[in-house]
């Protein structure tokens, strides 16, 4: 057996073409996981509500929100489809190389994703036609494979920012551990936790921004606000914990990853008691017209005020990232993170101390910002890890160059996607227009909450 | 022979991973290559309804069966998987264009209003079943045809995958699930009463399926032409008693479909279609790619124990679920007229203002902890601490605002 043998480097014209086609397949995808992580729990916040109470209005709620959930899941499937077939399409060196060493997370993944989509037809179809229980039951193994989901992916993602479990000789890989690989690495456990958050803050944002349109232009009864605060609770108790993680995980980077800090910060030269800088941009090696606070990062990243930061100039220039484009993602997501934490304490100071939800115009405007916003910071988030990451696949093992196609036409395949995603965002906007515009259904006529099936 | 090594376990799911797609999500494409034919008028709406209902509740459990394949030959044979995926760019990136196709219309089905829009949709899901099973097939019919070299895109991009072995496995692909299709179509229809329907798709499957079978025998002498290994494989031991199963299987169904026997005729048809696969990976064993065995393309003694043993005990989880989801769809589960069930307020603890301050209290208390224990902490056990306790927190969180959900 001779697993390490591996394909020979290639020059590719159109790395950074390849490298858009895999942010695009991933930008796009990436909301549709938030919705497949967080939204079934919601779903069955109002299930349950229902079987609780038996007031019809959380079945009417819920019935519809499983109309949304199905459309998106669904989206969801083949953009992640799209992103599997990418992997080998796009990057064989890197597959051919290590996927020996990471596969197994796919693998394990893979059965993940079979019992979230065994179970979503169960639960889809099964409403009204499953007992209750049995039909609450089966929506149960949606959420723990959400969660099991996100382990296994990141579990890849982390291992390639923080590459263990192998050894490389003579440029072979050798010695695999895949499990020391996958769940031994530094990076797992602040990854998962922040993704997982995310899920729920992207999705809870975004469903709550929905009805929080719909109050401004008078549509408030009760089924609006129970619609409004199922998810908006979730994500205003979320969006205060993630700024923790965040920051947990910027600290974890400074360890493991100084260059990728040092990008995200526009640190040019290695110092001591380095500054945090607010705006601006990164140009020959400081950052122009941007808000210094003196000695800020060296205190946030090293809770050390003198702490040394070590500069982009550490490394050749060959082994620097792209120092603009991830800190504006960086800061972009670190904003909008904030943002979105201090409108989750406006909210529940409201709620435990008023009593109430927020009443006020001014909300329910900040809800409509915050919902696309939240989405704006999931993908920074990505933008900042991954294109933080570079020129590297495998951190400081291999780079993204080795890893490349050595196919033709990457441009005709990237520009067909965009074709295909431009269209499939369109449609998506559609249905979710078309299904909030759907008249109430009432227990009289429990066929047209689901369409007909 | 197939001899049971721990290096050819994964390729061994691999195929049964096939297999299970072919019969599965090809029954799901030839639903969609249905609605393409169903004709225009109320009649042709309702056989695109049929074939949509029978579908909707299993085709994204069917699909996750290509994903399957995917990751355990990236894991199993990461050479030969990124070989094949590099040589065989286009053809995977029609295949998956063609499988966002039907994702989306899927979706944009439950929410098309006129007969119109829901005509347009099914054309949309009816060309996307056209293509992805295709593609897929055509690719299969590269690697059959030892067009797909080792290395980073070695093979040529386009004949990889449109030369005459493919194009004959793109035809039979297209061919055996538009079979497939019907005789499931028919099945549910007759066990949904539904006389119309049955009659319709009982003649489509006697059509398809003879179609099948002539694009079979014209095939074999198609890929004599264009890839003799292969094709002399087909006709040696351990090939041949797949490839004679799958013909007398494909015989059988055409007569139980004849004589109504509907149910048998379901199993005998994907037993057809299954034998046919391990037939083609029976004659390709042991060569994975040229110059390439399953041997010297297999990964390390370690990763392979632990693919095998996560595929065994996933296969725990998944086989249980997958019986469940079937059972239900063959019982008619899902297509029953609905019940409604009055929602019987269930007895549970009834949190007073009490518990909910409590709870609010604990919350905050909690919150304190946890980002204490992950700002100030360092190393491993302070951070777990810190993110249970900031777990804690929004669970408490929830349960304090549980109540006043619904204040008016």
């Amino acid at each position: 057996m001779t697993g390490a043998l591996t394909l020979d480097p290639v020059h590719q014209a159109y790395l950074l073409e390849a490298r858009q086609m895999q942010a695009l397949s991933f930008a796009v995808h990436i909301p549709l996981v938030c919705f497949g992580i967080a939204f079934p729990a919601m779903v069955l916040r109002a299930e349950w509500l229902w079987m609780r109470t038996g007031d019809e209005i959380y079945r009417v709620l819920a019935m519809r929100w499983t109309k949304v959930m199905v459309a998106l899941f669904a989206c969801g499937v083949v953009t992640g489809t799209i992103l599997s077939f990418e992997m080998g399409l796009l990057w064989p060196g890197f597959m051919s190389t290590f996927g020996a060493v990471f596969g197994l997370g796919f693998a394990l993944e893979g059965f993940s994703f079979f019992v979230e989509a065994i179970f979503i037809g169960i639960y889809v179809y099964g409403w009204n036609r499953l007992s209750a229980r049995a039909h609450f039951a089966s929506g149960i193994p949606i959420v723990l494979a959400g969660l099991t989901g996100s382990l296994f992916v990141l579990s890849v993602n982390s291992w390639m920012n923080d590459p263990t479990g192998f050894d490389v000789r003579d440029g072979r890989v050798t010695g695999v551990h895949p499990i020391t690989a996958l769940f031994g690495n530094g990076h797992l456990a602040f990854e998962l936790v922040h993704m997982y958050l995310a899920g729920f803050i992207v999705t809870g944002f975004l469903v709550a921004a929905a009805y929080a349109v719909g109050h401004l232009r008078g549509r408030w009864g009760r089924y609006e606000r129970i619609a409004l605060t199922i998810p908006l609770t979730v994500a205003a108790l979320a969006s205060p914990v993630q700024l923790l993680v965040g920051d947990w995980a910027a600290r974890e980077v400074a360890k493991t990853q100084p260059t990728k800090l040092a990008a995200l910060e526009g640190v040019g030269h290695t110092q001591r008691g380095a500054p945090l800088h607010l705006l601006g941009w990164y140009q020959d090696g400081d950052v122009k017209v941007g808000i210094p606070v003196p000695k800020g990062l060296s205190l946030l990243a090293f809770h050390d005020p003198n702490a040394e930061v070590q500069g982009l100039a550490a490394v050749p220039a060959a082994d620097r990232p792209p120092v603009n484009v991830t800190r504006i993602a960086f800061q972009l997501m670190v904003s909008i993170g904030t943002f979105l934490a201090a409108l989750g304490a406006w909210y529940l100071y409201a709620r435990t101390r008023r009593k109430s939800v927020p009443s006020g115009r001014l909300f329910y405007r900040l809800l409509v910002v915050a919902g696309p916003a939240s989405v704006v910071a999931l993908i920074g988030g990505w933008v900042t890890t991954e294109v933080g990451r570079q020129p590297w696949v495998v951190y400081h093992v291999m780079r993204t160059t080795d890893a490349v196609t050595a196919a033709h036409g990457i441009p005709i395949g990237y520009a067909t996607l965009a074709a295909f995603y431009a269209c499939l965002v369109a449609a998506v906007a559609w249905i979710l227009r078309r299904l909030a515009r759907a008249p109430m259904a009432t227990a009289a006529e429990p066929e047209r909450a689901l369409g007909g099936g | 022979m197939l001899g049971l090594h721990l290096y050819t376990l994964p390729i061994f799911f691999v195929v049964q991973g096939v297999a299970l797609y072919a019969i599965l999500a090809g029954a799901d494409f030839g639903a969609g290559i249905w609605q393409l034919l169903a004709g225009r008028g109320e009649r042709g709406g309702r056989i695109r309804d049929h074939a949509h209902r029978s579908m909707a509740p299993v085709w994204e459990a069917n699909h996750v069966w290509l994903i399957f394949v995917l990751v355990v030959l990236w894991t199993g044979y990461p050479v030969a998987f990124a070989s094949m995926a590099s040589t065989l760019a286009v053809a995977l990136t029609a295949a998956g264009l063609g499988i966002v196709l039907r994702g989306v219309a899927y979706a944009l089905r439950s929410v098309s209003a006129s007969a119109a829009e829901v005509r347009a949709v099914d054309t949309l899901t009816a060309v996307g079943s056209l293509v992805a099973p295709f593609a897929l097939a055509a690719a299969a019919g590269g690697i059959a045809s030892q067009r797909v070299p080792v290395g980073n895109a070695r093979g040529d991009l386009w004949s990889s995958w449109l030369n005459p072995t493919s194009i004959t496995a793109g035809v039979l692909a297209l061919l055996s699930s538009a079979y497939l299709a019907a005789v499931y179509l028919a099945a549910d229809a007759r066990r949904e009463g539904d006389a119309e329907m049955e009659a319709t798709f009982r003649l489509r499957a006697l059509i398809a399926g003879s179609l099948a079978g002539v694009a079979a025998i014209a095939g074999a002498l198609v890929v004599r032409s264009d890839a003799r290994r292969i094709f002399d494989r087909l006709f040696e031991t351990p090939a041949v008693l797949s490839v004679a199963v799958s013909v007398l299987a494909g015989a059988a169904t055409l007569a139980l479909v004849a004589r109504r026997r509907l149910d048998a005729a379901r199993v005998s048809a994907a037993v057809a279609v299954a034998a046919l696969v391990g037939g083609w990976a029976l004659a390709q064993n042991p060569v994975l790619l040229p110059g390439l065995t399953v041997r010297e393309a297999a990964a390390p003694h370690d990763v392979l124990v632990l693919l095998v043993v996560a595929i065994l005990a996933g296969g725990l989880i998944l086989f249980p679920s997958l019986g469940l989801l079937f059972r239900l769809t063959l019982r008619g589960s899902f297509t029953a007229p609905p019940r409604i069930e009055r929602g019987a307020p269930l007895p549970g603890p009834t949190s007073g203002l009490a518990a909910t301050l409590t709870a609010t209290r604990l919350a905050g208390a909690s919150f304190v902890v946890g980002a204490a224990f992950l700002f100030i902490g360092d190393g491993g056990w302070p951070h777990a601490i810190g993110v249970v306790a900031l777990g804690a927190f929004i669970v408490l969180g929830l349960s304090a605002l549980a109540g006043e959900d619904a204040r008016e």
